[in-house]
């Protein structure tokens, strides 16, 4: 490729989903109970989203894969000591609070800031990578914004691959209803890629590219900026987790059939 | 659901998380470490919680979910922490720690895994410290992992085993007690000779997978001296049978078995090589020098995995504790029984703080140790180098010839700060080596004994404040195995009693004597600035075992035989046991005077240590009475126990009063019969009492002592219900992060 990647990867990291997420009333609005002692994860589909960005950059020779990130500096330097042993990439962080309920315009202007002042990076040549989903609340239109706010407008979301050809152009497909995908050709960069899961395996530590990646992670982290991320007059009435149903009977002696048939019954009317 | 609100900040807000334990712990400037401590906790808390949930511990089989741990550790980067960079590692320079944080991280869920992982490490440390270059760069080489950065490279690393064992069909270690036999099966002139090596092993780790053992062999053949430990692998010609598997009851996610070897390797296999001299093969080193070198470094792990367990016990108990009546009718949301739970009583936050505390102590302890030896390790090269330039070789010529740098590092100690002799002692590295070897003696075994020992006891203690909970394999945070398993981290390499022999010996080298004296100034100078963490209280026993051990080593008993004695355990491991509590209790108080001073300057560990600090520093407090009372009642034991009961003979109660003759007294002397203790009926009968009471004549010291420590604890109990109401508020997730 004549012109080598510039990848820029928005990925936040999460309370680990496996936790259970209660949302609760702080002095500061919604926030998540217990939320300083959950365990932090890269959120899973911006997870997706560097191995791909730095799969692509392994086979364009070159290339440079960034990951912005937002959450609290203490969170971020766990999270990275696992994820800097997965991809190579050079970290520009965000001191700011994490578990869903930070205004997206107010999240994709810090992102938008942070990746503008990136040096060295061609905008030209900007692949911007997130994940099209959130593990958080998720609101969905993070990606987007940061998109619009630097000028792109070839934007794609529900990225399950891309493919790159010598001249710069690839073909993406995106998720679309119904189990199926949406093929599109693009003239090139710059352009926005929300990802699906991808097709690659969650990649095997590297502890030699972690230490290669923490010559620069340790500084970013020690030059994150602490931010707020203003509301913009965002206010929440209530929140609360998707109800749960559970209907409980106790039936003896039923065959298979009869449980699949009744399940399947249960699951038409619902 | 509705929103609910946030309850109000408590002292301690949260569990102490990683950048506070980087602080104690001191690897907060080691990001090589950190990683490894994630990695090892993402396979730790993913694959092997995953194991255990899943019952893969009910099989003495290994299994291809056992395999797959094995590969987790691969990919993660755990089996590359023992390798050099240029052998596939990443991680430069000593590795003790390292291991230790590894071991923590996966004893965390489960001891068995930290087990497996450290085997293959244990088999490769006997090549590691005494190894030939040659046999290092070999089989570290094979042993390091498949590098994630290099694609298309499909090798399997090799995997390895240590092979000891006394002769079947008991379990255990003692060095002195080989059963293996090594004989020449061909030597010819000028030709490397072949050795024939017969072995049976016994509980031998990783065994179904290995691909070379390390085993130590004796002697069969006049043309081999002494003993070895030597290198066997799964192609060399002959039996390489690796037995069946052992039915332990415990660590069940590694494997164990009972192998055979009959095989013919080359001589080359001896590990640290040979010399022939007078047509005999003069091994290097004989298996006892290239076990202790192992095994003292080796050892520090597996007292931090029981440590581990400890700590990792907190929170599902905690959860456990609040969330106990939940459900049941008399319990509603928003009453206290809902809430709290049994943590309405006290007893229950008392006995969790104990655990809590001894958790705390343990792993200081530990990790310490872990330091320390990677402190030594290059010290000690430094000084093979320089005796071995002064032509100096051999353990007797070697401790003759460090006799005056203990003297030279006894008197750096005995000097004042600002002394001008200071700087140049303490740069002789034979005087940090000896100085740095004297702690390492102690610190190492009083690890694994007291670590695995009494936190096995502890490890109960946990169980049993699950209810009956804690003996089911539902039990949150596998406490039952936790619990079982920690005897066998009690057990192997090197029981118990093991390391109170080698206690017995180290503490009281002269060196390491001065240097505890230090520690008793460096403790009564904390209290002077802390005075609620317990230093008065631990310098004040830390005097007592002292003076004891000094007038024991002294003392005879009634027969004329000496107390302090090699075969006299009755006294010398009850003093071992009274330094491990002290020890540990020291270290603690030293990590979290660490984390006061640098935590300030950590933007991660900073926010909460307004809360942290004062809760752990009660944890010491509750920790160091906890020691200061083992040592209290073991030496007082010691002290008067081996003096002889007074009996009703006529010279004993000689000095007795009448019961008349005292009424007769009162009139003269009123208050005399309160005084008097042993007072003969009229018909001159005793009391019901195995003689008159014991006098404590002669003990005027240490009953001083003992008042004074009597007086040090004051404020203990204080600090535990301080530390109680904490465990109380502190906030937890809703669920363990690893499934259970």
């Amino acid at each position: 490729m004549a012109n080598p990647l510039h990848i820029v990867v928005c990925a936040g990291i999460v309370p680990d989903p496996l936790q259970t997420l209660e949302p609760v009333v702080t002095a500061t609005g919604p926030g998540v109970k217990n939320e300083l002692v959950l365990p932090a994860v890269l959120d899973p589909w911006a997870a997706s989203a560097l191995y791909e960005a730095a799969h692509l950059a392994g086979k364009w020779p070159g290339s440079k894969v960034w990951l912005v990130s937002v959450g609290p500096k203490a969170k971020l330097q766990q999270v990275m000591m696992t994820i800097a042993q997965k991809a190579a990439f050079e970290l520009v962080a965000i001191d700011a609070p994490i578990g869903g309920f930070a205004d997206a315009e107010a999240t994709a202007q810090a992102l938008k800031d942070a990746i503008a002042g990136i040096a060295g990076l061609d905008r030209e040549r900007l692949l911007l990578f997130g994940g099209w989903e959130s593990a958080s609340r998720g609101a969905g239109v993070t990606l987007q914004l940061v998109g619009e706010r630097l000028g792109i407008l070839d934007q794609f979301q529900g990225v399950d691959q891309i493919d790159l050809r010598e001249d710069g152009s690839f073909e993406v497909a995106e998720r679309v209803e119904g189990g199926r995908q949406q093929v599109s050709q693009c003239a090139g960069a710059p352009a926005v890629l929300g990802w699906a899961t991808g097709n690659l395996a969650e990649p095997r530590n590297n502890p030699q590219l972690g230490m290669t990646n923490m010559h620069t992670v340790m500084p970013a982290l020690q030059r994150a900026k602490r931010m707020d991320l203003s509301s913009n007059g965002l206010h929440y009435l209530s929140v609360s987790l998707p109800k749960q149903q559970r209907l409980t009977r106790v039936v003896k002696d039923a065959t298979p059939e009869a449980i699949a048939a009744e399940l399947a019954e249960w699951i038409g009317a619902e | 659901m509705s929103t609910a609100t946030m309850a109000a900040t408590k002292p301690m807000l949260t569990l102490p998380g990683d950048a506070v334990r980087q602080i104690q712990w001191r690897f907060a400037d080691r990001f090589d470490l950190q990683m490894l401590v994630q990695s090892a906790r993402s396979v730790a808390r993913g694959t092997v919680a995953r194991l255990v949930a899943s019952g893969e511990r009910n099989t003495h089989e290994w299994t291809p979910g056992k395999e797959a741990m094995l590969e987790a550790f691969d990919r993660a980067g755990v089996t590359a922490a023992f390798m050099e960079p240029e052998e596939g590692g990443f991680i430069a320079g000593p590795k003790n720690l390292a291991l230790a944080l590894s071991a923590f991280e996966l004893a965390w869920v489960d001891g068995g895994a930290a087990t497996a992982s450290l085997a293959s490490f244990l088999a490769l440390s006997p090549i590691h410290e005494r190894g030939t270059q040659q046999q290092v760069t070999r089989y570290k080489t094979l042993a390091a992992p498949q590098r994630a950065d290099k694609d298309g490279e499909t090798r399997k690393p090799w995997r390895g085993a240590f092979a000891l064992t006394e002769p079947i069909p008991y379990v255990g270690v003692d060095t002195g007690m080989l059963s293996g036999k090594v004989e020449i099966a061909e030597w010819k002139e000028s030709e490397e000779p072949w050795l024939k090596v017969d072995k049976r092993g016994r509980f031998i780790t990783n065994i179904a997978f290995a691909d070379f053992v390390t085993a130590a062999v004796g002697s069969a053949d006049p043309r081999i001296k002494g003993s070895c430990v030597v290198i066997l692998e799964v192609g060399d010609e002959g039996t390489f049978d690796r037995g069946v598997a052992t039915k332990k009851l415990v660590h069940q996610l590694s494997s164990t078995g009972d192998p055979i070897f009959s095989l013919k390797v080359p001589a080359s296999r001896i590990v640290g090589g040979y010399t022939v001299k007078d047509g005999v093969i003069v091994p290097n080193f004989n298996h006892s020098e290239v076990i202790e070198a192992v095994f003292r470094r080796t050892r520090v792990p597996v007292g931090l995995m029981t440590a581990a367990k400890l700590l990792s016990a907190v929170e599902p108990v905690i959860r456990y504790q609040r969330e106990r009546f939940r459900g049941a009718e008399g319990a509603k949301p928003g009453s206290i029984r809902y809430e709290q739970g049994i943590q309405q009583r006290e007893d229950a936050l008392h006995r969790l703080v104990d655990i809590w505390a001894t958790g705390e102590a343990a792993a200081s302890l530990g990790f310490a140790a872990a330091r320390l030896f990677d402190a030594l390790d290059p010290i000690e090269k430094q000084k093979n180098a320089i005796l071995k330039e002064r032509g100096v070789q051999g353990g007797r010529a070697e401790i003759k010839a460090l006799r005056e740098s203990e003297l030279r590092a006894i008197e750096l100690l005995s000097l004042k700060a600002g002394d001008e002799r200071r700087a140049e002692l303490g740069a002789d590295p034979l005087v940090q080596f000896v100085l740095m070897d004297a702690e390492a003696n102690v610190l190492c075994p009083a690890t694994k004994l007291w670590n695995t020992g009494h936190g096995a006891n502890m490890m109960r203690e946990a169980v049993s404040l699950m209810g009956g909970y804690g003996i089911t394999e539902d039990c949150p945070g596998f406490l039952g195995a936790k619990w079982m398993d920690s005897q066998l981290e009690a057990t192997y390499e090197g029981p118990e009693a093991v390391q109170r022999r080698q206690l017995t010996i180290t503490m009281t080298a002269e060196i390491f004597l001065a240097k505890f004296r230090v520690w008793i100034h460096e403790m009564r100078a904390i209290a002077g600035t802390h005075a609620g963490m317990g230093a008065c209280t631990l310098a004040s026993a830390m005097e007592m075992w002292l003076w004891t051990l000094k007038t024991l080593q002294r003392a005879t008993d009634p027969e004329g035989n000496k107390l302090y004695h090699g075969q006299r355990q009755g006294v010398t491991f009850a003093l071992a046991d009274a330094l491990c509590w002290m020890v540990a209790s020291r270290c603690q108080i030293l990590d979290v005077l660490e984390l006061e001073a640098r935590g300030v300057e950590d933007a991660a560990a900073g926010e909460g240590l307004e809360g942290t600090v004062p809760f752990l520093s009660d944890l010491c407090h509750v920790q160091a009475a906890r020691a200061a009372g083992e040592t209290a009642r073991i030496c007082a034991e010691l002290v008067f126990g081996y003096n002889e009961h007074p009996s009703w003979s006529d010279e004993s109660h000689r000095g007795c009063f009448l019961a008349s003759e005292l009424a007769a007294y009162e009139g003269t002397m009123p208050g005399i019969s309160a005084i008097a203790i042993d007072v003969l009926a009229e018909d001159g009968s005793h009391p019901q009492k195995a003689g008159p009471c014991a006098s404590c004549a002669g003990n005027g010291e240490f009953l001083r002592m003992q008042n004074k420590l009597t007086g040090c604890l004051s404020g203990t109990r204080l600090a535990k219900d301080r530390a109680a109401e904490t465990v109380k508020a502190v906030m937890i997730p809703a669920a363990l992060d690893y499934p259970a």
